[in-house]
């Protein structure tokens, strides 16, 4: 009497995407990440490829030629975003300006990412008193305001290049130690990590092998989080004047030598503004996006 | 509560003694302070005499008991530059910061608590979309940027608002508006967040099964507990914004304590880049101490604790 | 007992009530077309096993569903209101005050941020114009009768500061401020440490007696059901599969899956000593997508070729049953028809 059918509908079962589907699907339905992602890229080539791609020397002046307006305000394709108060190319001075942006944002954010991971996964997996005293050095960071010193420390040493990225990269490791500490407590918890530390593999081990691998999601999050902050910083400071020095081709440093004459020129500071403002944000998008499409239990 | 509040106190105070040496040390970084103070003409005789005048010959230590011991007593030294007591300088163009801290950060919440609530009501709805891409923008936004289009607009196209200066209240409305915007994404992501946890926690359906309305379960249930985590967050805001508040005064010529940093760093008047930074950070660590004792007081299960 | 009221007219009538949710992967038919009545002072206890729908029914009741749920139903009455046709600010009229709802957990049903007092207060302020004095008195008194003791110190104390049995019994309290005519519980104990079960769950029963309130109780323990039932209403993968009086159904259990539940459960007489306590092989389907037949032919032993098609209604209000067997397979069991 009992019906042997071997294919019931109300059985079948569903069978379910593998995890990369699923992170593949997610990255595709993610508009924020690919945007952000997309615009990334594009000025990190534009970057790299900065001496190709230039029309002019960034550095060349031409008293004759200053302040051309960009080709879309009346100018010629000569100078295809015109030329500032000393008469260098507008479009060229942007292009190398990717290239000191990215390159301050990306060691700055790997100078603080080391620090505060280092910290972060200290006091998450051994607690009690290295716990202890990592909050407090958080608190400490946390309470020195940042512009101020930063300014302040840049002005002692003097705006160079390399000044700018340690000061920012030795300030900004506040969020990975935060963001690192609390991720490794949760993942001390789980039982492969016991497991680990029950067969007696050593402390360097099982932070490696067993504890990065689980906080290394919210790691990548943090590091494009910070890049975009310091990115940002560096172009307050160079605005302020002291942060990076002329004729170093930086944003904002152009915003701020546009400023004089924005009345009359608001595209001197509108331009390399809405340049840094894209990159900020492109920046931030695919941070955002990589948690959204990490995270375990992400709405859809 | 007491002893929270002691062993809070005692932390703050650890913290307020670290940073004062740090920004204390700031002055040793170049190597020599006399030879920086004298200025790259100056001779070895000069540099000698500047050593002597200023006391840079004693240890280091030495000089920081010293000067942690005036700074206690409000002496912070004499500015190199203006020649005058740093305390009074500072007290003086402190009155303007806090105004604009006390703004921006009363902008801030003003704008980012309801959209976060709003936003938190309706998740996906058009609002929060349009919550959500204000915060990612307002991220982006560099502000000293902000600023300038702001002033390009309101100030010199449109003559609605006075460009600079510190002289009417209308001269605070667009230093507020960019220093707001700055604190506006974290508060509103925050509030979001919270009200969506707490609306989908029990007890928000008990408040309903009560036959409690929606605008009573939004606001006296809800927000009540939402709002806790604000609250610390606005007082870390309201920090960061003070510090924040070089690039604003600057901008629009507000002279306040943040101007006053910006042109002591730029003519190397360390005596008051290190008060400076000091009261920056006391004014963090005197905030946060604050939104603590003020978030145990408003959770019952730390209050009684 | 119950003879005599199917005369009378029900306070709460249930026809063909239907939840669907829409998912990402298709529609999820939570439940589908169930059908029952409960009458004034009466308890119905709803029976079965997780996901079956029985927390869904309930709030269902209550008009308290998810926005993304959609109800719908033939009938969905309470004391001649249609509560499918009622405004919201009907629903709020009636929440609290005349139906009240009990959740399954004590801890975090409270508010944190306010006194036991406050809360108790409002929830009678919210349906009566009375003073706030005059409200505090009324929380007293139900706390004392909820078995609280120093009841007017508790009333400034705050959730955290009280165990989770005295708060599943602040919240009895709290549904019982506005004397409402039906109460629903939904696993009122099953949070709860399991000697504070047996208390709370009898100061439930005694107090709905008492007041003469009808209840919604639902339960995984048969146990319970046995002892303070009226009516049982059994849930399978969201259809009531049996319903009818307690007696009826515990002494003679039509369906095949309410068979396997009493099975699962020691009954003291039936239950020999050393017997092996029956389980249920299988797995629940999935409710996902077009749902045809019968859902329990996934795990039944009596399953047949027709279990797929429609299956009717059996046997004679107020014992039914859904089976496509006349006597839901008894006889194969070899139990008395
Ligand atoms: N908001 C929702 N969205 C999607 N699915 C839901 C939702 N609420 C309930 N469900 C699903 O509906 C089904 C019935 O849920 P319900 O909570 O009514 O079960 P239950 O019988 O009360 O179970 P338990 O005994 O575990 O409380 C479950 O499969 C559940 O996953
Ligand atoms: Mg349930």
């Amino acid at each position: 009497m009992a019906l042997q059918e071997p294919i019931d509908p109300l059985l079948e079962e569903i069978s379910g995407p593998t995890p990369r589907q699923i992170l593949r699907k997610r990255v595709q339905g993610h508009m924020g990440l690919l945007f952000g992602a997309g615009v990334v890229l594009v000025l990190l080539v534009i970057a790299i490829l900065a001496p190709v791609l230039a029309p002019h020397d960034p550095y060349l002046q031409d008293l004759a030629n200053r302040m051309v307006k960009p080709v879309f305000m009346g100018g010629t394709w000569e100078h295809p975003l015109g030329t500032d108060h000393l008469g260098r190319d507008y479009l060229s001075r942007l292009i190398y300006g990717a290239r000191v942006s990215l390159l301050i944002g990306s060691v700055a954010a790997l100078i603080s990412g080391v620090i505060g991971t280092a910290m972060g996964v200290a006091a998450g997996y051994f607690g009690g008193r290295v716990d202890a005293v990592v909050t407090f050095l958080i608190n400490v960071r946390l309470a020195m305001p940042v512009v101020l010193v930063a300014l302040a420390v840049v002005a002692i040493l003097g705006g160079s290049l390399q000044v700018v990225i340690a000061v920012l990269g030795l300030l900004l490791w506040d969020r990975f130690a935060v963001v690192m500490r609390a991720s490794t407590l949760q993942v001390r918890r789980r039982e492969y990590v016991s497991a680990a530390q029950a067969i007696g593999a050593s402390t360097p081990r099982v932070i490696l092998s067993e504890i990065m691998p689980n906080i290394v999601n919210n790691l990548i999050v943090i590091v494009t989080l910070e890049m975009a902050h310091a990115i940002l910083l560096e172009a307050a400071l160079s605005f302020l004047g002291l942060g990076v020095q002329p004729p170093t081709p930086s944003w904002g440093l152009m915003v701020s030598e546009g400023k004089n004459m924005m009345l009359f020129e608001p595209w001197l500071v509108l331009i390399p503004g809405v340049v840094l403002f894209v990159l900020v944000l492109a920046i931030n998008l695919m941070g955002d996006g990589l948690r959204d499409v990490t995270a375990p239990d992400s709405r859809s | 509560m007491l002893p929270f509040i002691l062993k809070r106190l005692g932390l703050a105070g650890l913290v307020a003694f670290t940073v004062s040496f740090i920004s204390f040390s700031l002055l040793f970084l170049s190597g020599d302070p006399a030879a920086a103070l004298a200025g790259e003409t100056a001779s070895g005789e000069d540099i000698e005499a500047i050593r002597r005048l200023y006391g840079f010959d004693r240890p280091m230590l030495v000089q920081y008991g010293e000067w942690l011991f005036q700074a206690l007593r409000g002496n912070f030294g004499e500015s190199y530059y203006f020649k005058l007591p740093v305390s009074s300088l500072i007290a003086d163009r402190l009155s303007v910061t806090m105004t604009l801290g006390v703004c921006g950060i009363t902008f801030a919440l003003l704008t980012a608590v309801p959209l976060g609530v709003a936003a938190a009501i309706r998740p996906n709805s058009i609002i929060d979309r349009v919550a959500l891409f204000l915060s990612v923008a307002g991220q982006a936004m560099p502000s000293f940027w902000f600023g300038l289009i702001l002033i390009v607009l309101f100030g010199i196209k449109l003559r609605w608002l006075p460009p600079s200066g510190a002289s009417t209240w209308q001269h605070f409305i667009m230093p507020t508006i960019v220093l707001g915007y700055y604190a506006m994404p974290a508060i509103m992501r925050l509030t979001r967040a919270g009200m969506l946890e707490v609306l989908n926690s029990d007890y928000i359906r008990t408040a309903r099964a009560k036959g409690a309305g929606e605008g009573r379960v939004l606001f006296k249930h809800a927000l009540r507990n939402a709002i806790i985590p604000v609250v610390s967050l606005a007082a870390v805001q309201m920090g960061f914004m003070l510090g924040g508040s070089i690039v604003v005064e600057s901008i629009f010529a507000l002279h306040g304590a943040g101007y006053l940093a910006w042109e002591s760093i730029a003519r190397n008047d360390l005596p008051t880049v290190q008060a400076l930074i000091l009261i920056f950070s006391m004014f963090y660590i005197i905030f946060t101490f604050l939104a603590d004792v003020l978030n145990a007081w408003l959770d019952p299960r730390m209050r009684s604790s | 007992m119950s003879h005599i009221q199917d005369t009378v007219k029900p306070l709460l009538s249930v026809r063909g009530l239907t939840l669907d949710i829409p998912l990402a992967s298709g529609t999820l038919h939570a439940v589908r077309g169930i059908d029952f009545d409960l009458h004034k002072g009466e308890t119905l206890c709803i029976v079965g096993e997780s996901g079956s729908g029985k927390s869904l029914t309930s709030l269902a009741v209550m008009g308290l569903l998810e926005k993304n749920i959609r109800r719908s139903a033939e009938q969905l009455n309470f004391d001649g209101i249609d509560l499918i046709g009622a405004s919201k600010r009907q629903m709020r009229g009636l929440r609290g005050d005349r139906i009240a709802m009990i959740f399954q957990e004590p801890m975090t049903s409270l508010n944190p941020a306010y006194t036991i007092g406050d809360q108790l207060v409002e929830a009678l302020r919210l349906h009566r114009k009375v003073s706030r004095e005059k409200a505090r008195e009324r929380a007293i008194e139900l706390l004392e009768k909820v078995g609280i003791t120093a009841a007017a110190s508790r009333l400034s104390q705050y959730p955290h500061q009280l165990s989770g049995g005295l708060r599943q019994r602040v919240v009895i309290a709290m549904a019982l401020m506005c004397e409402p005519e039906l109460i629903i519980a939904d696993e009122p104990t099953t949070a709860l440490d399991v000697t504070i079960q047996a208390q709370i769950l009898s100061l439930l029963v005694e107090l709905t007696k008492e007041m003469d309130v009808a209840m919604i109780l639902i339960t995984h323990d048969l146990g319970v059901v046995a002892r303070v039932a009226d009516k049982v209403g059994v849930m399978y993968a969201g259809e009531l599969v049996e319903t009818g009086p307690a007696t009826d159904v515990f002494g003679k259990p039509m369906h095949p899956y309410t068979r396997g539940l009493l099975h699962c459960i020691p009954q003291p007489g039936k239950t020999k000593r050393g017997e092996k306590l029956g389980t249920i092989p299988g797995i629940v389907p999935s409710l996902i997508g077009d749902v045809q037949g019968c859902a329990f032919r996934t795990r039944c032993p009596h399953v047949v070729e027709a279990c797929r098609g429609d299956i009717p209604e059996r046997g004679q209000p107020p014992h039914e049953f859904l089976c496509v067997h006349a006597d839901g397979a008894r006889a194969a069991e070899g139990e008395p028809a």
